[in-house]
């Protein structure tokens, strides 16, 4: 057991007394690859990290590089860590964001076998060979050979490891509505909330992180004469207590959709120990808000400096370590360097030497400019040495810093000059200025413009009042995201924007007064010197030029980019943002480039001799950070991810074994297996003993329409082929329906109930598509007819009896009379049956002697265990959709969606008896006779009889009229349906074949996957009872 | 993902609704006598506008209602609905 916190003999003490966000009294637990060490409550993975002097914590994606922790926030592009472990496990955490635990268990990624000594290294000795656009140029080439180096470079690219096992968390999505929703509870941020919360409307604030208060928390700053934490703890507690705000903590905004849709990931269980996490009700909630303003106070993102050597483990940014020391009371290092090129890392300086580090300012700037910053001379006066016109050449130590070596800059700034200086150090705290966090606005499809001050791009000020997209997603931009650093002003503008945004002030634009602030006085922290007077700098010399020597410029440290990588892409005319992206992969990592993308456009802007506007910026995209999967699935897993639909009878098919099929949502039976039967057996078994004594069949899936009003048989003639205009009550007709295509997209029985009075029936799969239909044409093209469609599926259960016993069983339960003279086939009766309201359609899809039994859905249950009862005299076979299927291509039957694929027309399927032509129209009726509809050579609907009747073609097999040595060979159709028949005894096949209908008797060959070759004839697709005798029974 | 104004219903959540393309193709009435460029021109051919766009709209998820929308599709406001038979809004 390492015990580093309380070991004072080996490590440097770098805990704090105190700190904003920390109880130092408290200790945690947790382990960290493996060791065991202590960190206190409130802290991050990282702040207990550095607190413990564990700098390494991971090795770079490319080169494999020792990293370190950067940053303290979302933008950390080195400390991802894999949290947890078994199926909890998660990768790619940022360990800046993580909030510590007791039992926390979390190891560093992508390196082999540990993070200091990592055989993947070896890519760094070589990485002149992996220059950008290495993994495009060597392995790209030939294509064929991808698969076999992505499984390569995948294993050694990889970053976290996904969970192998099934998640044991609960997830949900919530959905939220409100006028105001604030993003960000810093100062702007909560000074919005409350000015807005005044109005009374729906308000929601949240804030990524464990505790409000954004800057606050380490900024030092003063608010109406009393510490910024505590004032952003107040306004937190008020508004909290006011009914129409809602404050969510640990919630990350991540995506800005139109119409103010926002999507936000709130962690609500998982900075708990674990034993509670286990127990939470829910570990993340994900939330769809739709706002009708939103004010974006979201902050703003510091910028490294790209310089030699910039990427080693203790390099971070300043106001990282500043919060490191400020809020997690965790000093960095005892020797401390500052590099940066404008005034706000001073603050950082002083801090630092105020939490008893040794400290040194190298600030690129010239003497001049830095003499004359008030926030210099502060530092300089606590005993700070500042070099000014300075720059860091380069750093020694790989896993940590040792020293840094400083140079003067030479008078164009290019190059270095005079003696090299040698610092002692383990922490470079570097400032490159400030990124506001544009991101949201960005997703929101507002536009940016470069501020030059800040040299920084901002939202765009100006919206006219024609820009469409910005009236769709309206929006203010307040604080440090909009540019505005300094504390006093940042409070003035988010009270501003508050009361904007709730429509409480009509134009508070002209008045930016402290008045207007809701009378909020604040002061920044002793010397905490604004962004401004940045030095646009952005490639800092060393001792060799760039991408010639051994020290390299990193500006992408996640995806491993080098500034010489932009010069290559430059050199190779990649010039654009998108190619330069796409070339380099900068910006492309899990932190989508938030310390990496403004710089590397300054330097591509450098290379190309314009401003950075004009090389232009990268879109930004969701989610700002990661979100996990289970939050966005939400409770919409497991039971709740697909619907089930299940018919009347399903305790019977369960309690009878039934194995089920999924037709769209529903769950059919496929088959019902007896004994010890396989499938094909218990298939075989069911078609048989349909068509020697009786079976029955669950038709309740099958689509139901009610069909009503005075212009429905004229309806029904537009819908269908074939003519409807005198189908009589009491009649049931088959019918096709076309597109306008002149394409089969369902078919089906409907029947004349009453005068104006139809059921129509459609495929199980078809149901709602044809619902939809009929409707469209009704709205849409002739509002005018009298028709009325009521969905009817679930309304009736449906048991259809078939086979030559059908007659004798359905009489045993029914009062009507069911002989072949007072009920024909293709006939409809009311009935009762088994003493329910019945209606009886004779129709068959199997050819055999067929009644379909609906009644009321609450009696299908009974009436079907009525009729399984009934049947046992006449050994009653219940069958699935399996047998179904069999049975209907014995009698050459079609299955719309199986037989036809979209470009089948009735002709193709040989079914000219179904189109009217007399008729003057139906839909569809025109494309049937356009050329290509027409020609003689269209693949068409064929019996396939192989010559080896044992032999089942599988399904989708083509067909050839010669067998070439080897594929390909021209294809003359493909199998759609293909059964061994047991009652035909032999395998049969229904196939489009073009030509097909010509062709009878004709030979054709099956070329298999497998490369066997299966010769057929083709023939008619009736397959049995040719005359179709059985339907009489 | 937008709101959008069914005229039957209110303003609702883009995911109730399906969109169906061009508004106001009637189906011709004389398919008969129609030439085949005539009917392939009905069947196949629709605008492919970028700007203001008029087309068909189902409340799909919500009361089945099928209407109008005026939607510019660079910037995809819609800018109004209306139901079918209404004459269509300027823009």
């Amino acid at each position: 057991m390492n015990q580093h916190l309380s070991d004072k003999s080996g490590k440097t003490e770098l805990r704090l007394a105190k700190g904003n966000g920390v109880d130092t009294g408290v200790a945690v637990s947790f382990t960290y690859d493996g060791v065991s060490y202590q960190g206190v409550k409130g802290d991050t993975l990282a702040s207990a990290l550095i607190a413990n002097g564990v700098r390494l914590v991971g090795r770079s994606f490319k080169y494999h590089r020792p990293r370190g922790i950067f940053t303290a926030g979302p933008e950390e592009p080195n400390a991802l860590v894999q949290l947890g472990e078994g199926a909890r496990t998660e990768p790619n955490t940022r360990a800046t964001q993580v909030e510590l635990f007791d039992g926390l268990v979390a190891h560093s990624q992508n390196c082999f076998p540990s993070v200091k000594y990592d055989i993947g290294a070896v890519n760094s000795l070589v990485s002149r060979f992996l220059p950008a656009g290495f993994y495009y140029k060597t392995f790209m080439w030939p294509a064929s050979m991808w698969m076999t180096y992505e499984k390569f470079i995948r294993r050694a690219a990889g970053l976290g490891k996904s969970p192998q096992q099934q998640d044991p968390d609960k997830y949900e999505q919530l959905h939220a509505h409100c006028e105001v929703l604030v993003v960000g509870a810093g100062p702007s941020g909560l000074a919005a909330a409350k000015s807005a919360a005044a109005s009374g409307k729906r308000i929601i604030l949240m804030d990524e992180q464990s505790e409000m208060g954004g800057s606050l928390l380490w900024n030092g700053a003063t608010i109406e004469g009393k510490p910024g934490v505590e004032w952003a703890r107040q306004q937190v507690a008020e508004l909290k207590a006011m009914p129409n705000v809602r404050v969510v903590a640990r919630c990350t905004v991540t995506s800005y959709l139109d119409h103010n849709f926002i999507a936000a990931a709130e962690r609500i269980s998982d900075h708990l120990p674990l034993s509670e996490q286990e127990r939470a009700p829910i570990r993340q909630r994900f939330w769809k808000i739709r706002a009708a303003q939103v004010v974006v106070a979201a902050g703003s993102i510091e910028r490294p400096l790209l310089f030699a050597d910039n990427d080693r483990p203790g390099v971070m940014l300043s106001a990282a370590v500043r919060t490191y020391i400020n809020r997690y009371a965790v000093l960095p290092a005892q020797e401390m360097v500052v590099f940066c090129n404008n005034d706000s890392a001073y603050a950082t300086a002083l801090d630092a030497k105020r939490a008893g580090a040794a400290v040194t300012v190298v600030d690129l700037r010239s003497s001049e400019v830095v003499n004359a910053s008030a926030a210099a001379t502060l530092v300089r006066d606590a005993g700070v040495e500042i070099l000014a016109g300075c720059a860091i050449a380069g750093i020694n130590g790989k896993q940590q810093i040792r020293s840094v070596i400083v140079q003067h800059l030479s008078g164009d700034k290019r190059s270095l000059s005079g003696e090299p200086r040698e610092i002692s150090c383990q922490v470079v705290a570097v400032s490159g200025g400030w990124n506001p966090t544009v991101h949201l606005h960005s997703q929101a499809r507002g536009k940016l413009e470069f501020n030059n001050d800040l040299q920084a791009f901002v939202a765009a000020g100006n919206v006219s009042a024609s820009d469409e997209i910005a009236l769709m997603n309206p929006h203010l931009m307040s604080g440090a995201c909009n540019g505005e650093f300094d504390i006093a002003a940042c409070l003035a503008d988010g009270w501003s924007k508050g009361l904007q945004a709730a429509g409480s002030s009509a134009d508070s634009s002209s008045d930016s007064s402290e008045a207007n602030a809701g009378g909020i006085t604040a002061s920044a922290a002793e010397a905490d010197g604004l962004c401004s007077k940045v030095a646009a700098l952005w490639t800092v010399p060393t001792t060799h030029e760039i991408g010639q020597g051994s020290r390299k410029h990193f500006h992408d440290l996640q995806n491993d980019v080098t500034v010489a990588d932009i010069h290559l892409a430059a050199r190779e005319g990649y010039q654009s943002v998108e190619h330069l992206k796409r070339y380099t992969t900068t910006g492309m990592g899990t932190d989508q480039g938030k310390t990496s993308n403004v710089v590397a456009l300054a330097v591509m802007a450098e290379l190309r001799g314009t401003g950075i506007p004009e090389v232009g910026t990268t879109t930004f995209r969701p989610p700002y950070t990661p979100v996990t999967f289970g939050a966005v699935a939400g409770q919409y897993t497991g039971e709740l991810f697909l619907q089930e639909r299940t018919t009347a009878m399903q305790p019977w098919h369960v309690a009878n074994g039934a194995v089920f099929e999924d037709v769209g949502d529903w769950k059919r039976p496929w088959y019902f297996p007896r004994g010890d039967e396989d499938m094909h057996a218990a298939v075989q078994r069911e078609c048989l003993m349909v068509r020697q004594s009786v079976g029955l069949l669950d038709a309740s899936t099958l689509g139901k329409i009610d069909i009503r009003g005075r212009d429905s048989a004229e309806f029904l003639n537009m819908i269908y082929t074939n003519a409807w205009l005198k189908l009589a009550p009491g009649k049931c007709r088959y019918g096709l329906m076309l597109n306008e295509h002149g394409m089969v997209f369902d078919d089906g029985v409907t029947t004349c109930i009453a005068p104006n009075h139809y059921h129509m029936t459609t495929t199980t799969g078809g149901a709602a598509r044809v619902m939809g239909w009929l409707e469209e044409w009704l709205q849409t093209e002739w509002p005018e007819k009298q028709v009325y469609c009521t969905s009817v599926t679930e309304q009736w259960a449906v048991t259809a009896v078939n086979g030559p016993n059908a007659r004798k069983l359905l009489s045993k339960v029914t009062d009507v009379p069911l002989d072949n003279e007072q009920f024909p086939h293709m006939s409809y009766m009311s009935a009762t049956v088994a003493g329910v309201p019945a209606r009886i359609f004779r129709i068959s899809f199997t050819g055999e002697l067929s009644y379909e039994i609906n009644v009321p859905a609450r009696y299908g249950l009974h009436v079907w265990e009525s009729l399984v009862e009934a049947g046992d005299e006449y050994d009653v076979c219940v069958y699935g959709t399996e047998a179904m299927h069999v049975l209907r291509a014995e009698k050459g039957f079609i299955i719309v969606g199986q037989d036809t694929d979209g470009t089948v027309t009735p002709y193709d399927l040989g079914m000219d008896w179904i189109v009217n032509n007399t008729k003057a129209d139906f839909l569809g009726k025109r494309s049937l006779s356009r050329s290509d509809t027409s020609k003689p050579d269209r693949r068409q609907l064929v019996g396939i009889l192989t010559d080896e009747p044992e032999t089942v073609l599988p399904e989708g097999a083509h067909l050839v009229s010669a067998v070439l040595e080897k594929p390909p060979m021209p294809t003359e159709g493909h199998i759609t349906s293909s059964y061994f028949s047991p009652n035909a005894e032999r395998s049969i096949a229904m196939a489009l074949v073009t030509r097909g209908l010509s062709r009878k008797g004709e030979k054709v060959t099956a070329q298999l996957m497998d490369g066997r070759t299966v010769s057929a004839t083709i023939v008619d697709p009736v397959f049995i009872d040719a005359k179709g005798e059985h339907l009489n029974g | 993902m937008f709101t959008i104004e069914c005229p039957w219903c209110g303003n609702r959540d883009q995911s109730e609704f399906t969109c169906h393309g061009e508004a106001h193709i009637a189906r011709p009435l004389n398919t008969e006598s129609m030439t085949d460029e005539q009917w392939g021109d009905y069947v196949f051919f629709r605008k492919n506008t970028k700007g203001i766009h008029y087309e068909r709209w189902v409340h799909a998820f919500g009361c089945r209602r099928w209407f109008n929308a005026v939607r510019n599709t660079v910037t995809d406001r819609i800018s109004s609905t209306y139901k079918p038979g209404e004459k269509p809004p300027a823009n």
